[in-house]
C-alpha cells in the first residue's frame, strides 16, 4: 500500500468537510461537518505515522480524538442555547455581531 | 497486500459515498447515520494499517459516545422528524469551487510528494508501545488534555443548564 492512497482520501474527505461547513445552514450538521474533517486529520496522523515507523501519529491521533470529544459537547451546549433563545438552530439567523 | 488494496479501495469507496451523504442528504437523522459510516471506515482503516488501540477508541469514543450525543441534539432541537427544505444555503455554487480548490490542491501536492512512498509491510503497533509513550513521552500533553475535558464537561453544563 502506498502512503498516498491514505493521503489523498483524507484530502477528499477534508474537501466534503469544508463544502458541508459552507453550505449547512443546519448547527448540527455543521459539527458533523467538522467531525468529518477531524477525521480526514486522524486518517493522515495514523499513515504517515506507519510510513516513519513512529508512534507519535497514533498519540496525536488519540488526543484529536479526545479535543473532538470535547468539541461536540461543547457545541452541541450552544447549539441547545441558540435553539432555546430563538426556536431554530438555522445559523444564518445568528447575525448579531453583523455590522 | 493485494487483499489490502481491495480491502482499502472498498472501505475508501464506502467512506467517501456516505461522506458526500452526510453533507448533501435532507434529513438530520440519516446524516448522522451516514456519519457513522465514514468514522466504521475510519476504524477500519486504523485496523488496515495496524494501530489497533486508534481503532477500538475510534468505535468505543466516535460511534458509541459522539453519534449518540448528536442524536441527543437532533431530537433535542427539532421536534419535527423527517425532511427538511432549508437545511442548506441557496448559493451552494461558492462553497463548491471552495472545496474543489481545497481538495484539489492537497491532492495534487499529496501525490508530487508522495506519490510513490510505500508504507512499510509490517507497521504494527501494541497497545503497550502507545501506553509507554503516552505515559513517558507526552504525560504532560496528556495532563492537558485531562484538563480540557474537565473543562469542556463544566463548560457543556454552565453553558446548556437552565436558568
Amino acid at each position: 500500500m502506498y502512503v498516498s492512497q491514505f493521503a489523498v482520501l483524507a484530502a477528499v474527505l477534508f474537501a466534503i468537510g469544508v463544502y458541508g461547513i459552507l453550505v449547512r445552514r443546519n448547527g448540527i450538521l455543521v459539527l458533523m461537518s467538522v467531525e468529518l474533517i477531524l477525521n480526514s486529520v486522524n486518517i493522515n496522523l495514523v499513515a504517515f505515522g506507519a510510513l516513519r515507523d513512529t508512534i507519535a501519529g497514533e498519540v496525536f491521533a488519540l488526543f484529536v480524538i479526545t479535543v473532538a470529544a470535547a468539541e461536540v459537547g461543547v457545541g452541541l451546549a450552544i447549539v441547545l442555547l441558540i435553539y432555546r433563545n430563538r426556536r431554530s438552530v438555522d445559523l444564518s439567523e445568528v447575525d448579531l455581531m453583523r455590522g | 497486500m493485494v487483499a489490502q488494496n481491495v480491502a482499502f479501495w472498498v472501505i475508501a469507496a464506502a467512506m467517501v459515498y456516505a461522506a458526500l451523504r452526510v453533507v448533501t442528504t435532507r434529513n438530520v437523522v440519516h446524516a448522522a447515520l451516514y456519519l457513522v459510516v465514514v468514522l466504521a471506515g475510519a476504524a477500519a482503516l486504523f485496523l488496515l494499517l495496524g494501530s489497533e488501540f486508534v481503532g477500538i477508541t475510534q468505535v468505543l469514543i466516535y460511534i458509541g459516545a459522539i453519534i449518540v450525543l448528536f442524536l441527543f441534539g437532533i431530537m433535542l432541537t427539532r421536534a419535527p422528524m423527517g425532511k427538511e427544505k432549508a437545511l442548506d444555503h441557496p448559493r451552494k455554487l461558492p462553497a463548491l469551487l471552495a472545496a474543489l480548490i481545497v481538495g484539489g490542491v492537497t491532492v495534487y501536492s499529496v501525490l508530487d510528494y508522495f506519490g510513490s512512498e510505500q508504507l512499510p509491510r509490517e507497521s504494527r503497533t501494541t497497545t503497550r508501545e502507545v501506553a509507554d509513550s503516552i505515559f513517558s513521552n507526552y504525560i504532560i500533553a496528556f495532563e492537558a488534555v485531562s484538563v480540557l475535558l474537565l473543562a469542556a464537561l463544566i463548560g457543556a453544563i454552565v453553558v446548556a443548564r437552565k436558568e
